[in-house]
Protein backbone atom coordinates (compact mmCIF):
# COMPACT_ATOMS: atom_id res chain seq x y z
CA UNK A 1 0.00 0.00 0.00
CA UNK A 2 2.85 2.37 0.86
CA UNK A 3 4.39 1.63 -2.49
CA UNK A 4 1.17 2.52 -4.26
CA UNK A 5 1.16 5.87 -2.49
CA UNK A 6 4.77 6.38 -3.40
CA UNK A 7 4.03 5.72 -7.06
CA UNK A 8 0.64 7.41 -7.12
CA UNK A 9 1.94 10.11 -9.47
CA UNK A 10 2.69 7.57 -12.21
CA UNK A 11 -0.58 5.76 -11.67
CA UNK A 12 -2.59 8.96 -11.75
CA UNK A 13 -0.90 10.31 -14.87
CA UNK A 14 -1.42 6.92 -16.51
CA UNK A 15 -5.07 6.95 -15.53
CA UNK A 16 -5.43 10.39 -17.05
CA UNK A 17 -3.93 9.13 -20.34
CA UNK A 18 -6.34 6.18 -20.28
CA UNK A 19 -9.33 8.47 -19.68
CA UNK A 20 -8.29 10.82 -22.49
CA UNK A 21 -7.72 7.87 -24.80
CA UNK A 22 -11.14 6.44 -23.99
CA UNK A 23 -13.05 9.71 -24.37
CA UNK A 24 -11.37 10.84 -27.58
CA UNK A 25 -11.82 7.43 -29.17
CA UNK A 26 -15.46 7.48 -28.08
CA UNK A 27 -15.97 10.72 -30.01
CA UNK A 28 -14.47 9.13 -33.12
CA UNK A 29 -16.51 5.97 -32.58
CA UNK A 30 -19.78 7.94 -32.37
CA UNK A 31 -18.96 9.88 -35.55
CA UNK A 32 -18.05 6.70 -37.42
CA UNK A 33 -21.08 4.96 -35.96
CA UNK A 34 -23.46 7.64 -37.18
CA UNK A 35 -21.84 7.73 -40.62
CA UNK A 36 -21.88 3.93 -40.79
CA UNK A 37 -25.51 3.67 -39.76
CA UNK A 38 -26.44 6.33 -42.28
CA UNK A 39 -24.55 4.46 -45.01
CA UNK A 40 -26.07 1.11 -44.07
CA UNK A 41 -29.60 2.51 -44.21
CA UNK A 42 -29.11 4.61 -47.33
CA UNK A 43 -30.38 3.60 -50.74
CA UNK A 44 -26.94 4.07 -52.25
CA UNK A 45 -25.65 0.58 -52.98
CA UNK A 46 -22.00 1.62 -52.89
CA UNK A 47 -22.36 3.24 -49.45
CA UNK A 48 -24.16 0.16 -48.20
CA UNK A 49 -21.45 -2.19 -49.45
CA UNK A 50 -18.68 -0.02 -48.07
CA UNK A 51 -20.33 0.14 -44.64
CA UNK A 52 -20.90 -3.61 -44.63
CA UNK A 53 -17.24 -4.21 -45.46
CA UNK A 54 -16.17 -1.76 -42.78
CA UNK A 55 -18.18 -3.34 -39.97
CA UNK A 56 -17.19 -6.86 -41.03
CA UNK A 57 -13.47 -6.19 -41.02
CA UNK A 58 -13.42 -4.02 -37.95
CA UNK A 59 -15.52 -6.38 -35.85
CA UNK A 60 -13.91 -9.51 -37.23
CA UNK A 61 -10.27 -8.67 -36.58
CA UNK A 62 -9.04 -8.40 -32.97
CA UNK A 63 -8.40 -4.78 -31.94
CA UNK A 64 -4.79 -5.40 -30.91
CA UNK A 65 -3.94 -6.65 -34.41
CA UNK A 66 -5.33 -3.43 -35.88
CA UNK A 67 -3.56 -1.27 -33.29
CA UNK A 68 -0.23 -2.89 -34.15
CA UNK A 69 -0.94 -2.62 -37.87
CA UNK A 70 -1.79 1.08 -37.61
CA UNK A 71 1.07 1.90 -35.29
CA UNK A 72 3.81 0.14 -37.24
CA UNK A 73 2.26 -0.03 -40.70
CA UNK A 74 0.42 3.28 -40.65
CA UNK A 75 3.62 5.18 -40.01
CA UNK A 76 5.35 3.61 -42.97
CA UNK A 77 2.28 4.00 -45.15
CA UNK A 78 1.89 7.70 -44.41
CA UNK A 79 5.55 8.34 -45.08
CA UNK A 80 5.62 6.34 -48.28
CA UNK A 81 2.59 8.30 -49.42
CA UNK A 82 4.37 11.51 -48.47
CA UNK A 83 7.48 10.60 -50.44
CA UNK A 84 5.39 9.49 -53.37
CA UNK A 85 3.30 12.63 -53.61
CA UNK A 86 5.93 14.97 -52.18
CA UNK A 87 3.27 16.70 -50.12
CA UNK A 88 4.76 16.19 -46.68
CA UNK A 89 8.03 15.24 -45.03
CA UNK A 90 8.61 12.64 -42.39
CA UNK A 91 5.58 12.21 -40.16
CA UNK A 92 5.62 10.35 -36.90
CA UNK A 93 2.46 8.69 -35.64
CA UNK A 94 2.51 8.67 -31.85
CA UNK A 95 1.17 5.77 -29.82
CA UNK A 96 -1.60 8.01 -28.60
CA UNK A 97 -2.79 8.98 -32.08
CA UNK A 98 -2.57 5.39 -33.31
CA UNK A 99 -4.51 4.19 -30.25
CA UNK A 100 -7.23 6.82 -30.40
CA UNK A 101 -7.65 6.40 -34.15
CA UNK A 102 -7.74 2.61 -34.15
CA UNK A 103 -9.96 2.14 -31.12
CA UNK A 104 -12.26 4.88 -32.37
CA UNK A 105 -12.60 3.33 -35.82
CA UNK A 106 -12.99 -0.21 -34.42
CA UNK A 107 -15.72 0.75 -31.99
CA UNK A 108 -17.31 2.88 -34.70
CA UNK A 109 -18.11 -0.48 -36.26
CA UNK A 110 -19.92 -1.63 -33.13
CA UNK A 111 -21.65 1.73 -32.82
CA UNK A 112 -22.81 1.44 -36.43
CA UNK A 113 -24.74 -1.70 -35.58
CA UNK A 114 -26.16 -0.15 -32.41
CA UNK A 115 -27.30 3.03 -34.13
CA UNK A 116 -28.66 1.15 -37.11
CA UNK A 117 -30.79 -1.04 -34.85
CA UNK A 118 -31.98 2.02 -32.94
CA UNK A 119 -33.03 3.88 -36.09
CA UNK A 120 -34.82 0.79 -37.37
CA UNK A 121 -36.71 0.55 -34.08
CA UNK A 122 -38.40 3.89 -34.70
CA UNK A 123 -41.83 3.25 -36.21
CA UNK A 124 -41.83 4.09 -39.90
CA UNK A 125 -45.17 5.87 -39.57
CA UNK A 126 -43.62 8.61 -37.47
CA UNK A 127 -41.12 9.44 -40.17
CA UNK A 128 -43.89 9.41 -42.77
CA UNK A 129 -45.91 11.70 -40.54
CA UNK A 130 -42.94 14.04 -40.45
CA UNK A 131 -42.77 14.05 -44.23
CA UNK A 132 -46.52 14.67 -44.40
CA UNK A 133 -46.08 17.68 -42.13
CA UNK A 134 -43.62 19.07 -44.63
CA UNK A 135 -40.50 18.64 -42.51
CA UNK A 136 -37.22 18.43 -44.38
CA UNK A 137 -34.81 15.59 -43.75
CA UNK A 138 -32.71 17.47 -41.24
CA UNK A 139 -35.73 18.45 -39.18
CA UNK A 140 -37.00 14.90 -39.23
CA UNK A 141 -33.64 13.70 -37.98
CA UNK A 142 -33.43 16.36 -35.30
CA UNK A 143 -36.99 16.22 -34.02
CA UNK A 144 -38.12 12.64 -34.60
CA UNK A 145 -35.20 10.29 -35.13
CA UNK A 146 -32.53 11.61 -32.77
CA UNK A 147 -34.49 11.82 -29.48
CA UNK A 148 -35.86 8.32 -29.90
CA UNK A 149 -32.68 6.90 -31.36
CA UNK A 150 -30.77 7.93 -28.26
CA UNK A 151 -33.17 6.02 -26.07
CA UNK A 152 -33.14 2.89 -28.20
CA UNK A 153 -29.38 3.01 -28.67
CA UNK A 154 -28.47 3.65 -25.04
CA UNK A 155 -28.27 0.01 -23.84
CA UNK A 156 -26.05 -0.98 -26.77
CA UNK A 157 -24.07 2.23 -26.48
CA UNK A 158 -23.42 1.61 -22.78
CA UNK A 159 -22.25 -1.88 -23.51
CA UNK A 160 -19.91 -0.68 -26.28
CA UNK A 161 -18.49 2.03 -24.07
CA UNK A 162 -17.72 -0.41 -21.25
CA UNK A 163 -15.95 -2.73 -23.69
CA UNK A 164 -14.13 0.24 -25.17
CA UNK A 165 -12.70 1.48 -21.86
CA UNK A 166 -11.24 -1.96 -21.32
CA UNK A 167 -9.90 -2.09 -24.88
CA UNK A 168 -7.78 0.99 -24.23
CA UNK A 169 -5.53 -1.21 -22.08
CA UNK A 170 -4.22 -2.80 -25.29
CA UNK A 171 -2.50 0.41 -26.39
CA UNK A 172 0.03 -0.15 -23.61
CA UNK A 173 1.40 -2.98 -25.79
CA UNK A 174 2.82 -0.44 -28.27
CA UNK A 175 4.32 1.55 -25.40
CA UNK A 176 1.76 4.25 -24.66
CA UNK A 177 2.28 5.30 -21.07
CA UNK A 178 -1.24 4.61 -19.90
CA UNK A 179 -2.21 3.20 -16.54
CA UNK A 180 -1.30 -0.38 -17.47
CA UNK A 181 2.14 0.59 -18.79
CA UNK A 182 2.96 2.83 -15.84
CA UNK A 183 1.66 0.28 -13.36
CA UNK A 184 3.74 -2.42 -15.02
CA UNK A 185 6.92 -0.35 -14.98
CA UNK A 186 6.42 0.60 -11.34
CA UNK A 187 5.65 -3.00 -10.41
CA UNK A 188 8.72 -4.32 -12.17
CA UNK A 189 11.11 -1.83 -10.63
CA UNK A 190 9.79 -2.56 -7.13
CA UNK A 191 9.34 -6.30 -7.77
CA UNK A 192 5.75 -5.96 -6.61
CA UNK A 193 3.90 -6.66 -9.85
CA UNK A 194 0.90 -8.20 -8.16
CA UNK A 195 0.33 -5.18 -5.99
CA UNK A 196 0.55 -2.79 -8.91
CA UNK A 197 -1.44 -4.85 -11.37
CA UNK A 198 -4.12 -5.21 -8.72
CA UNK A 199 -4.13 -1.44 -8.26
CA UNK A 200 -4.53 -1.04 -12.04
CA UNK A 201 -7.37 -3.55 -11.95
CA UNK A 202 -9.09 -1.48 -9.26
CA UNK A 203 -8.63 1.72 -11.27
CA UNK A 204 -10.35 0.14 -14.26
CA UNK A 205 -13.09 -1.18 -12.01
CA UNK A 206 -13.62 2.33 -10.72
CA UNK A 207 -13.77 3.74 -14.25
CA UNK A 208 -16.29 1.16 -15.41
CA UNK A 209 -18.36 1.53 -12.23
CA UNK A 210 -18.55 5.31 -12.64
CA UNK A 211 -19.50 4.95 -16.31
CA UNK A 212 -22.09 2.36 -15.45
CA UNK A 213 -23.65 4.67 -12.88
CA UNK A 214 -23.62 7.68 -15.21
CA UNK A 215 -25.16 5.73 -18.09
CA UNK A 216 -27.91 4.45 -15.84
CA UNK A 217 -28.81 8.03 -14.94
CA UNK A 218 -28.82 8.96 -18.61
CA UNK A 219 -31.00 5.99 -19.39
CA UNK A 220 -33.46 7.06 -16.73
CA UNK A 221 -33.53 10.56 -18.14
CA UNK A 222 -34.20 9.48 -21.72
CA UNK A 223 -36.76 6.89 -20.70
CA UNK A 224 -38.93 9.35 -18.81
CA UNK A 225 -42.58 8.76 -19.45
CA UNK A 226 -42.00 5.32 -20.88
CA UNK A 227 -43.43 2.29 -19.20
CA UNK A 228 -41.13 -0.65 -19.05
CA UNK A 229 -42.79 -3.99 -19.50
CA UNK A 230 -39.94 -5.94 -17.97
CA UNK A 231 -36.58 -5.34 -16.40
CA UNK A 232 -34.85 -6.12 -19.71
CA UNK B 1 5.42 -20.11 -65.57
CA UNK B 2 5.61 -20.55 -61.81
CA UNK B 3 8.85 -18.67 -61.62
CA UNK B 4 7.52 -15.88 -63.78
CA UNK B 5 4.58 -15.57 -61.45
CA UNK B 6 6.85 -15.38 -58.40
CA UNK B 7 8.93 -12.70 -60.13
CA UNK B 8 5.79 -10.79 -60.99
CA UNK B 9 4.68 -10.89 -57.37
CA UNK B 10 8.06 -9.80 -56.11
CA UNK B 11 8.11 -6.89 -58.48
CA UNK B 12 4.55 -5.66 -58.23
CA UNK B 13 2.88 -6.79 -55.04
CA UNK B 14 2.91 -4.21 -52.24
CA UNK B 15 3.16 -7.07 -49.76
CA UNK B 16 5.92 -9.64 -49.79
CA UNK B 17 3.59 -12.49 -50.65
CA UNK B 18 6.42 -14.92 -51.28
CA UNK B 19 7.72 -14.42 -47.76
CA UNK B 20 4.24 -14.93 -46.34
CA UNK B 21 3.84 -18.12 -48.35
CA UNK B 22 7.22 -19.38 -47.15
CA UNK B 23 6.21 -18.84 -43.53
CA UNK B 24 2.61 -19.85 -43.92
CA UNK B 25 3.03 -23.08 -41.98
CA UNK B 26 4.07 -21.00 -38.98
CA UNK B 27 0.90 -18.96 -39.30
CA UNK B 28 -1.17 -22.12 -39.39
CA UNK B 29 0.63 -23.33 -36.28
CA UNK B 30 -0.11 -19.98 -34.64
CA UNK B 31 -3.76 -20.25 -35.64
CA UNK B 32 -3.84 -23.70 -34.09
CA UNK B 33 -2.42 -22.32 -30.82
CA UNK B 34 -5.03 -19.54 -30.85
CA UNK B 35 -7.86 -21.98 -31.49
CA UNK B 36 -6.64 -24.39 -28.85
CA UNK B 37 -6.28 -21.66 -26.26
CA UNK B 38 -9.71 -20.24 -27.05
CA UNK B 39 -11.43 -23.59 -27.12
CA UNK B 40 -9.95 -24.97 -23.88
CA UNK B 41 -10.72 -21.68 -22.09
CA UNK B 42 -14.28 -21.79 -23.36
CA UNK B 43 -14.73 -25.37 -22.17
CA UNK B 44 -13.29 -24.70 -18.70
CA UNK B 45 -14.99 -21.31 -18.37
CA UNK B 46 -18.28 -22.65 -19.68
CA UNK B 47 -18.26 -25.51 -17.19
CA UNK B 48 -17.48 -23.15 -14.32
CA UNK B 49 -20.17 -20.74 -15.44
CA UNK B 50 -23.10 -23.15 -15.02
CA UNK B 51 -23.02 -23.45 -11.21
CA UNK B 52 -22.14 -19.74 -10.98
CA UNK B 53 -25.13 -18.80 -13.12
CA UNK B 54 -27.46 -20.98 -11.02
CA UNK B 55 -26.17 -19.28 -7.88
CA UNK B 56 -26.60 -15.83 -9.41
CA UNK B 57 -30.12 -16.66 -10.52
CA UNK B 58 -31.00 -17.95 -7.05
CA UNK B 59 -31.65 -15.87 -3.98
CA UNK B 60 -29.13 -17.13 -1.44
CA UNK B 61 -27.29 -13.96 -0.39
CA UNK B 62 -24.29 -15.79 1.07
CA UNK B 63 -23.55 -17.51 -2.21
CA UNK B 64 -24.79 -14.73 -4.44
CA UNK B 65 -22.55 -11.95 -3.09
CA UNK B 66 -19.16 -13.60 -3.71
CA UNK B 67 -20.18 -14.80 -7.16
CA UNK B 68 -21.45 -11.32 -7.98
CA UNK B 69 -18.13 -9.86 -6.82
CA UNK B 70 -16.25 -12.35 -8.99
CA UNK B 71 -18.25 -11.60 -12.14
CA UNK B 72 -18.17 -7.86 -11.46
CA UNK B 73 -14.39 -7.86 -11.07
CA UNK B 74 -13.73 -9.90 -14.17
CA UNK B 75 -16.27 -8.12 -16.36
CA UNK B 76 -15.24 -4.67 -15.24
CA UNK B 77 -11.52 -4.93 -15.96
CA UNK B 78 -9.41 -5.59 -19.08
CA UNK B 79 -8.37 -9.14 -19.87
CA UNK B 80 -4.84 -7.86 -20.51
CA UNK B 81 -4.48 -6.69 -16.91
CA UNK B 82 -6.01 -9.89 -15.56
CA UNK B 83 -3.51 -11.92 -17.55
CA UNK B 84 -0.59 -9.75 -16.39
CA UNK B 85 -1.78 -10.08 -12.81
CA UNK B 86 -1.64 -13.86 -13.01
CA UNK B 87 1.46 -14.27 -15.17
CA UNK B 88 3.70 -11.52 -13.78
CA UNK B 89 1.96 -10.92 -10.44
CA UNK B 90 1.80 -14.31 -8.79
CA UNK B 91 5.59 -14.60 -8.63
CA UNK B 92 5.62 -11.77 -6.11
CA UNK B 93 4.53 -14.16 -3.39
CA UNK B 94 7.16 -16.39 -1.85
CA UNK B 95 4.62 -19.00 -0.76
CA UNK B 96 3.23 -19.38 -4.29
CA UNK B 97 6.72 -19.88 -5.68
CA UNK B 98 7.27 -22.64 -3.13
CA UNK B 99 4.16 -24.66 -3.97
CA UNK B 100 4.40 -27.65 -6.27
CA UNK B 101 2.16 -25.88 -8.77
CA UNK B 102 4.67 -23.10 -9.45
CA UNK B 103 7.19 -24.86 -11.69
CA UNK B 104 4.91 -26.83 -14.02
CA UNK B 105 1.87 -24.51 -14.07
CA UNK B 106 1.93 -21.04 -12.57
CA UNK B 107 5.27 -19.96 -14.02
CA UNK B 108 4.25 -21.08 -17.52
CA UNK B 109 2.80 -18.47 -19.84
CA UNK B 110 0.48 -21.00 -21.45
CA UNK B 111 -1.23 -22.04 -18.23
CA UNK B 112 -1.40 -18.50 -16.93
CA UNK B 113 -3.15 -17.40 -20.11
CA UNK B 114 -5.47 -20.37 -19.84
CA UNK B 115 -6.36 -19.56 -16.22
CA UNK B 116 -6.98 -15.88 -16.96
CA UNK B 117 -9.05 -16.58 -20.08
CA UNK B 118 -11.09 -19.31 -18.39
CA UNK B 119 -11.97 -17.14 -15.41
CA UNK B 120 -12.78 -14.23 -17.70
CA UNK B 121 -15.11 -16.16 -19.95
CA UNK B 122 -16.65 -17.90 -16.92
CA UNK B 123 -17.63 -14.50 -15.54
CA UNK B 124 -19.19 -13.29 -18.79
CA UNK B 125 -20.92 -16.58 -19.51
CA UNK B 126 -22.30 -16.82 -15.98
CA UNK B 127 -24.03 -13.44 -16.29
CA UNK B 128 -25.30 -14.29 -19.73
CA UNK B 129 -26.71 -17.61 -18.54
CA UNK B 130 -28.17 -15.97 -15.46
CA UNK B 131 -30.13 -13.62 -17.71
CA UNK B 132 -31.39 -16.51 -19.71
CA UNK B 133 -32.32 -18.59 -16.62
CA UNK B 134 -34.20 -15.69 -15.05
CA UNK B 135 -36.24 -15.08 -18.18
CA UNK B 136 -37.48 -18.66 -18.47
CA UNK B 137 -41.22 -18.35 -18.95
CA UNK B 138 -43.12 -18.84 -15.74
CA UNK B 139 -45.61 -21.22 -17.32
CA UNK B 140 -42.90 -23.78 -17.96
CA UNK B 141 -41.79 -23.67 -14.34
CA UNK B 142 -45.36 -23.87 -13.09
CA UNK B 143 -46.03 -26.84 -15.31
CA UNK B 144 -42.92 -28.56 -13.95
CA UNK B 145 -44.04 -27.84 -10.41
CA UNK B 146 -47.49 -29.23 -11.20
CA UNK B 147 -45.84 -32.39 -12.47
CA UNK B 148 -44.15 -32.71 -9.09
CA UNK B 149 -40.56 -32.15 -10.26
CA UNK B 150 -38.17 -31.24 -7.46
CA UNK B 151 -36.11 -28.06 -7.63
CA UNK B 152 -33.02 -29.85 -8.88
CA UNK B 153 -34.99 -31.71 -11.50
CA UNK B 154 -36.73 -28.54 -12.65
CA UNK B 155 -33.37 -26.93 -13.12
CA UNK B 156 -31.89 -29.90 -14.93
CA UNK B 157 -34.77 -30.92 -17.14
CA UNK B 158 -36.73 -27.74 -17.77
CA UNK B 159 -34.85 -24.54 -17.04
CA UNK B 160 -31.29 -25.27 -18.16
CA UNK B 161 -32.06 -26.91 -21.51
CA UNK B 162 -34.26 -24.02 -22.50
CA UNK B 163 -31.90 -21.42 -21.04
CA UNK B 164 -28.93 -22.85 -22.95
CA UNK B 165 -30.79 -22.58 -26.20
CA UNK B 166 -31.95 -19.05 -25.62
CA UNK B 167 -28.44 -18.04 -24.58
CA UNK B 168 -26.97 -19.29 -27.84
CA UNK B 169 -27.03 -16.02 -29.85
CA UNK B 170 -25.42 -14.08 -27.01
CA UNK B 171 -22.95 -16.90 -26.46
CA UNK B 172 -21.79 -16.70 -30.05
CA UNK B 173 -20.72 -13.14 -29.29
CA UNK B 174 -18.86 -14.33 -26.24
CA UNK B 175 -17.02 -16.97 -28.28
CA UNK B 176 -15.90 -14.33 -30.77
CA UNK B 177 -14.88 -11.95 -28.01
CA UNK B 178 -12.85 -14.74 -26.43
CA UNK B 179 -11.13 -15.43 -29.73
CA UNK B 180 -10.37 -11.72 -30.03
CA UNK B 181 -9.26 -11.63 -26.41
CA UNK B 182 -6.84 -14.49 -26.96
CA UNK B 183 -4.45 -12.08 -28.74
CA UNK B 184 -3.43 -11.05 -25.23
CA UNK B 185 -1.51 -14.33 -25.12
CA UNK B 186 0.98 -12.90 -27.62
CA UNK B 187 1.92 -10.23 -25.07
CA UNK B 188 3.11 -12.85 -22.60
CA UNK B 189 5.43 -14.62 -25.05
CA UNK B 190 2.98 -17.20 -26.44
CA UNK B 191 3.35 -17.80 -30.19
CA UNK B 192 -0.30 -17.58 -31.13
CA UNK B 193 -1.51 -16.25 -34.48
CA UNK B 194 -0.68 -12.66 -33.62
CA UNK B 195 2.55 -13.81 -31.97
CA UNK B 196 3.67 -15.31 -35.30
CA UNK B 197 2.75 -12.07 -37.09
CA UNK B 198 4.82 -10.08 -34.64
CA UNK B 199 7.67 -12.52 -34.95
CA UNK B 200 7.69 -12.26 -38.76
CA UNK B 201 7.63 -8.46 -38.68
CA UNK B 202 10.34 -8.32 -36.07
CA UNK B 203 12.58 -10.73 -37.85
CA UNK B 204 12.39 -9.17 -41.33
CA UNK B 205 11.85 -5.56 -40.27
CA UNK B 206 8.46 -5.41 -41.91
CA UNK B 207 5.49 -3.24 -41.07
CA UNK B 208 2.52 -4.91 -42.74
CA UNK B 209 2.99 -8.51 -43.76
CA UNK B 210 2.76 -10.32 -40.42
CA UNK B 211 -0.13 -8.27 -39.07
CA UNK B 212 -2.12 -8.34 -42.28
CA UNK B 213 -1.75 -12.10 -42.62
CA UNK B 214 -2.79 -12.54 -39.00
CA UNK B 215 -5.73 -10.17 -39.50
CA UNK B 216 -6.97 -12.07 -42.54
CA UNK B 217 -6.71 -15.39 -40.74
CA UNK B 218 -8.53 -14.02 -37.67
CA UNK B 219 -11.28 -12.68 -39.92
CA UNK B 220 -11.58 -16.07 -41.57
CA UNK B 221 -11.88 -17.86 -38.22
CA UNK B 222 -14.50 -15.38 -37.01
CA UNK B 223 -16.52 -15.84 -40.20
CA UNK B 224 -16.42 -19.60 -39.81
CA UNK B 225 -17.46 -19.42 -36.15
CA UNK B 226 -20.36 -17.10 -36.84
CA UNK B 227 -21.49 -19.33 -39.71
CA UNK B 228 -21.33 -22.31 -37.38
CA UNK B 229 -23.41 -20.57 -34.76
CA UNK B 230 -25.98 -19.47 -37.29
CA UNK B 231 -26.39 -23.07 -38.34
CA UNK B 232 -26.63 -24.14 -34.70
CA UNK B 233 -29.21 -21.47 -33.96
CA UNK B 234 -31.33 -22.50 -36.89
CA UNK B 235 -31.27 -26.00 -35.47
CA UNK B 236 -31.75 -25.39 -31.77
CA UNK B 237 -33.87 -22.26 -31.80
CA UNK B 238 -36.32 -23.23 -34.49
CA UNK B 239 -39.19 -23.44 -32.01
CA UNK B 240 -38.58 -19.80 -31.06
CA UNK B 241 -38.39 -18.33 -34.52
CA UNK B 242 -41.74 -16.58 -34.87
CA UNK B 243 -41.17 -14.79 -31.55
CA UNK B 244 -37.57 -14.07 -32.32
CA UNK B 245 -38.51 -12.50 -35.64
CA UNK B 246 -40.84 -10.13 -33.80
CA UNK B 247 -38.24 -9.46 -31.14
CA UNK B 248 -35.44 -8.77 -33.58
CA UNK B 249 -37.32 -5.68 -34.74
CA UNK B 250 -36.59 -4.03 -31.44
CA UNK B 251 -33.01 -5.20 -31.67
CA UNK B 252 -33.29 -7.37 -28.60
CA UNK B 253 -32.55 -11.01 -28.09
CA UNK B 254 -30.60 -11.73 -31.24
CA UNK B 255 -26.85 -11.75 -31.45
CA UNK B 256 -25.51 -8.32 -32.23
CA UNK B 257 -22.53 -9.88 -33.93
CA UNK B 258 -23.65 -11.07 -37.33
CA UNK B 259 -21.34 -11.09 -40.26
Amino acid sequence: MNLIIEYQGQLLSGTWVTVQLAILSLVIAVIFGLLGAWAKLSKNLLAKKAAAGYTTVVRGVPDLVLILLVFYGGQQFVNQLGTLTGLWDYVEISQFVAGVGTIGVVFGGYMTETFRGAILAIPRGQIEAGIACGMNRLTIFRRIIWPQMVRYALPGFSNNWLVQIKATALVSVVGLQDVVYNGFVAGRSTRQLFTFMFAVLMIYLLLTAISDFGLRQLDRKYSKGITRSDDG
Amino acid sequence: MGEAFVQFLQAWSPLDIVLIAENFDRFLLGAWVTLKLTFISLVIGGTLSIPLAIIRAGSNPFLNAPVWAFTYLFRGTPLLVQTYLIYYGLGQFEWIRETALWGPVLSQAWYCALIAFSLNTAAYTAELLRGSIVTTSNGEIEAAKACGLSRAKRMRRIILPSAFRRALPAYSNEVIFMLHGSVVASTITIQDLLGVGRWLNGRYYLAYEGFITAAVLYLLIVLLISRGFRFWESKWLRHLYPQEAVKSKSGKGLASFRI
